[in-house]
């Protein structure tokens, strides 16, 4: 498996940590109430399909990398850098 | 008090000679990272040029040459090598000093890509990795910062604490290469 990091290029697996799905980028308001924290903290879906996932750049860069890829297909659809994705960082 | 003594990251490892490929420490030298200010990458590197020759290089890519050379060094971080950075670069940049904490060394001689292709998970081959490419990569399990700084030459920076283990890797590799060799 292979995947581009927006920064590097394209890269090999063993270069990149592996975090789950891409529920950290949706993290609810503090406000939000039990039930929405809850799904937030302990509920995943298991997609036969597209999934979004985050991964880091561990052995590179060292950026954290949101990808769009097919759990049926392995294909890798789409990577994007999270701070793009979430909101600029710096 | 107690009688320090100041040693190099590789005392007593280097140099190797394996088969015409040579592995050598490089020349201590003052390391320092530059992580520019939110915006000032232009300004940084126009700063970078006047007092030290070279701009911020962009990423996978090195500047300058032997004695004084920026290396691009990860997500809005360049390691600026051997010169003592001029002050007026903490206006644009987060500057912290980084000499002891890196293992630097020298890989050298015709064959030197196919011992980093037994470690490192990139096509280091000189039609995709030119003079002055850099990359952060692993080589097996460690962090490193690899740039070609010559023809056959590359300069490859590990975690000091590193620096035993990177000395051992390469030279198994280079044991291997040179084996292969002769069958």
């Amino acid at each position: 498996m292979r995947l581009t990091c927006p920064v590097c290029g394209e890269r090999d697996r063993r270069e990149f940590y592996y975090m789950g799905d891409a529920v950290a980028l949706r993290r609810p308001d503090p406000e939000a109430g039990d039930a929405v924290w809850d799904d937030y903290l302990h509920n995943r879906d298991n997609p036969a399909g597209v999934t979004r996932d985050l991964w880091q750049h561990e052995g590179g860069c060292g950026a954290w990398i949101v990808v769009t890829r097919n759990t049926m297909t392995h294909e890798v659809l789409e990577t994007a850098l999270a701070s793009d994705v979430k909101g600029s960082v710096g | 008090m107690a009688e320090l003594l100041a040693k190099s990251p590789c005392e007593g490892l280097l140099p190797k000679e394996v088969d015409g490929l040579t592995l050598s420490e490089a020349k201590r030298a003052t390391m320092t990272s530059l992580s520019p200010y939110r915006g000032q990458e232009a300004v940084l590197s126009d700063v970078l040029k006047t007092e030290h020759g070279m701009a911020l290089p962009r990423p996978n890519r090195s500047a300058g040459k032997e004695g004084a050379r920026a290396v691009w060094f990860g997500q809005r971080q360049v390691m600026l090598i051997g010169p003592d950075p001029a002050v007026s670069l903490a206006d644009h940049a987060a500057l912290t000093d980084q000499s002891d904490a890196w293992a630097v060394v020298l890989l050298e001689g015709e064959g030197a890509e196919d011992v980093l292709a037994r470690l490192v998970p990139l096509d280091l081959r000189r039609e995709h990795f030119k003079k002055g490419h850099t990359a952060r990569s692993q080589l097996q399990h460690m962090m490193v910062s690899i740039t070609r700084v010559g023809d056959a030459r590359f300069q490859i920076m590990a975690f000091r604490s590193m620096a035993k283990t990177l000395v051992h890797e390469l030279e198994i590799a280079m044991k291997g290469v040179a084996a292969r060799r002769a069958s």
